[in-house]
């Protein structure tokens, strides 16, 4: 197995075409080894969420490389991506996505429906289910509805959610962006037991405190990667 | 996605508004019950005419002028509507003489007329003039006394044969039979009461008085009974294989009688399934123009449920985008909702299938009008909401199913 959970080459991706064309990303590299737990900042605008929409496999590259876990997703299709998102991709969402008329538990075998553990029954499926509930704390909280659930919680079962299907990666979007200082405290401390765990973590944030939780910090700007170093010459020559 | 878990997912959004599906399937409900009910009508009033018509009795010819029912048998040509040849009483006597294979040969002169008999004046009583075959070709039954005979018709006897009712009217309990009755200004004897019949179609066969044709013709010379002429000639078969050989010898003796070509006859001869088939060709007509009514309401029901499909994709955009997350394809979601749409118009199927019966029942038997339940027509309106379901379902379905993830996730 590869020791690289993302490989990124030389990526682009262009909006529009001719005059008016948008360059979010430009010859962009990137690689995150397996068992990092990395942070991506960067101001809006400088295609922080366009890097993070093609990592999910959510959007494909205009041109480039793109290697999730040893499969070459750059050229996938629509149904293709779908699969990959299952089988390799937990997601956790600024504002949790939990479907409001489904238990904690039953949102967390959601991505269960779509081909992943096909043959596993519905009995194990809960049971799974269930273990994750309790490894974020809410083994209590099973048939609560997500309105019944704190934010901190709710997003303590998008986490479960997040690994329901054992993804190679956890792709989190600014997820302590709608919690209090408390509760985000909480969602970080998840995070760090998952990463000593051995789970890659890719974490899209603005706040600085957070990006420097993770074990480190790669900054977009302006459809590029920079170095900590050289964005220091930039605000020191500038 | 597996399928039992579609259709759970499905069932889940429909129950997610549940006043809003109900009155989405209202629409389906309608348009099937519509159908079934439609169709039951329909079917209820041919029957109706059939019985109608085959209550005048089995193995029956009608001899009749050209114009004075629906289909002509025997021909094109026969005049136009000045020239409409009715027959002489003599002609029917002819016809009775001469006729080989038949039980009986009668006509139904009728006019109406005041009746005072007992204690009671009746106004406007239906009176009949028919021969003594009227009951064997009748296929009618006489309650008390008896009917009168051919040489009583012969010899012009006024006597006369009450309907049950009119019995009852005139004598209540008393026996009628030998009483006297006044019918317009003549007097008849009473000789017999017919079995009680209730009413056929919309005659009611108890509130008639039968007299001899010949009185009608002879003594009355046809006077309030629409002229000398007999308007239509009933001649019974012995068996229904008679059938068509005692229909070429009526109208050949009649041709022969009036010297002319029977192959171009001035006259119809008929049997009731002639009648019953020209009937049904237009009944037909009715019951589609029925069906098309119920079918445009339940493609109205359609339009209902892609409207309701188009507002549920719209509002579940976020939810469906976090299911292309999660690993949805765009044929999972695109499943999803014709699912949903198909189990909209599956339920309101169904329960327009029950309403459709329980609403054919009511109009049978609430509404005066005979229904007749159309086995086939429950299949067809079920399969019909289906495919309603999976046609007006498809588009919306296909919308979600195209929806960008990154752009359906941004939505509020």
């Amino acid at each position: 197995m590869s020791e690289f959970v993302i490989e990124i080459h030389r990526m682009t991706k262009t909006y529009g075409e001719g005059d008016i064309a948008v360059h979010a990303l430009i010859e962009l590299d990137l690689q995150v080894e397996r068992g990092d737990f990395v942070a991506i900042m960067g101001p809006s605008g400088s295609g922080k969420s366009t890097l993070m929409n093609i990592i999910g496999c959510l959007d494909r590259a205009t041109s480039g490389l793109y290697i999730l876990d040893g499969e070459d997703v750059s050229q996938m299709n629509r149904d293709q991506l779908a699969s990959v998102r299952n089988r390799k991709v937990g997601f956790v969402f600024q504002s949790y996505n939990l479907l409001p008329r489904l238990s904690a538990r039953k949102n967390v075998m959601l991505p269960m429906m779509y081909n992943g553990f096909q043959n596993w029954s519905e009995e194990q499926r809960s049971d799974r289910a269930a273990e994750l509930l309790e490894l974020v704390g809410l083994g209590d909280r099973l048939h609560h509805l997500p309105t019944e659930l704190s934010g901190g919680q709710q997003q303590r079962v998008a986490i479960a959610r997040a690994l329901i299907n054992d993804p190679s990666l956890i792709l989190a979007d600014e997820p302590t962006g709608n919690l209090d200082t408390r509760s985000s405290a909480e969602i970080m401390a998840i995070f760090h037991r998952l990463h000593q765990q051995g789970a890659t973590i890719v974490m899209v944030t603005h706040e600085p405190d957070r990006a420097l939780e993770a074990q480190r910090t790669v900054n977009v700007l302006d459809g590029r990667v920079v170095s900590p170093e050289s964005e220091m010459e930039r605000l020191v020559v500038s | 996605m597996t399928l039992p878990n579609s259709f759970r997912v499905a069932w889940e959004g429909v129950m997610l508004n549940k006043l809003r599906s109900f009155l989405t399937t209202l629409g389906i409900i309608i348009g099937v019950a519509a159908v079934i009910i439609m169709l039951a009508v329909s079917a209820g009033a041919e029957a109706a005419i059939e019985d109608q018509i085959s209550g005048l009795g089995a193995n029956l010819i009608m001899v009749t002028p050209f114009r004075s029912f629906g289909g002509v048998r025997g021909g094109p040509g026969g005049g136009g509507p000045g020239s409409i040849t009715t027959f002489t009483y003599d002609e029917v006597l002819f016809l009775s003489q001469n006729l080989n294979n038949v039980s009986g040969v009668s006509l139904e002169q009728s006019t109406t007329q005041t009746v005072k008999g007992g204690v009671s004046t009746l106004n406007s009583v239906s009176i009949v003039g028919v021969t003594a075959d009227f009951l064997e070709v009748r296929d009618y039954e006489v309650g008390a006394g008896r009917f009168f005979t051919h040489a009583e018709n012969d010899a012009t006897q006024r006597v006369a044969v009450l309907g049950a009712g009119i019995a009852e009217d005139l004598f209540n309990d008393a026996d009628p039979i030998g009483q006297q009755v006044r019918i317009g200004s003549s007097r008849f004897t009473v000789i017999g009461v017919m079995a009680e019949q209730g009413v056929v179609g919309a005659t009611d066969n108890d509130g008639r008085i039968y007299i001899p044709a010949s009185v009608v013709f002879k003594k009355f010379g046809g006077t309030g009974f629409g002229g000398d002429r007999v308007r239509m000639i009933l001649v019974k078969a012995e068996d229904g294989d008679a059938l068509e050989v005692v229909m070429d010898q009526i109208t050949a003796l009649l041709a022969g009688r009036r010297q002319i070509d029977p192959n171009e006859p001035n006259f119809g001869v008929r049997t009731q399934q002639d009648i019953v088939d020209a009937r049904a060709s237009t009944t037909a007509a009715f019951r589609s123009l029925l069906a098309w009514v119920a079918a445009v309401s339940l493609v109205v029901g359609g339009i209902g449920i892609m409207n309701i499909m188009l507002v549920s994709v719209t509002e579940r955009t976020r939810e469906i985008g976090l299911r292309q997350a999660l690993g949805a394809r765009p044929r999972d979601v695109q499943r999803q909702f014709l699912l949903e749409a198909v189990m909209l118009s599956l339920v309101g199927g169904l329960a327009g299938l029950v309403f459709g019966v329980a609403g054919s029942f009511i109009f049978g038997e609430l509404g005066g009008m005979r229904t007749e339940l159309v086995p086939l027509s429950l299949p067809l309106a079920f399969g019909a909401s289906a495919a309603v379901g999976i046609f007006f379902g498809y588009y919306p379905a296909t919308q979600a199913a195209q929806l960008d993830p990154i752009e359906a996730l941004r939505r509020e």
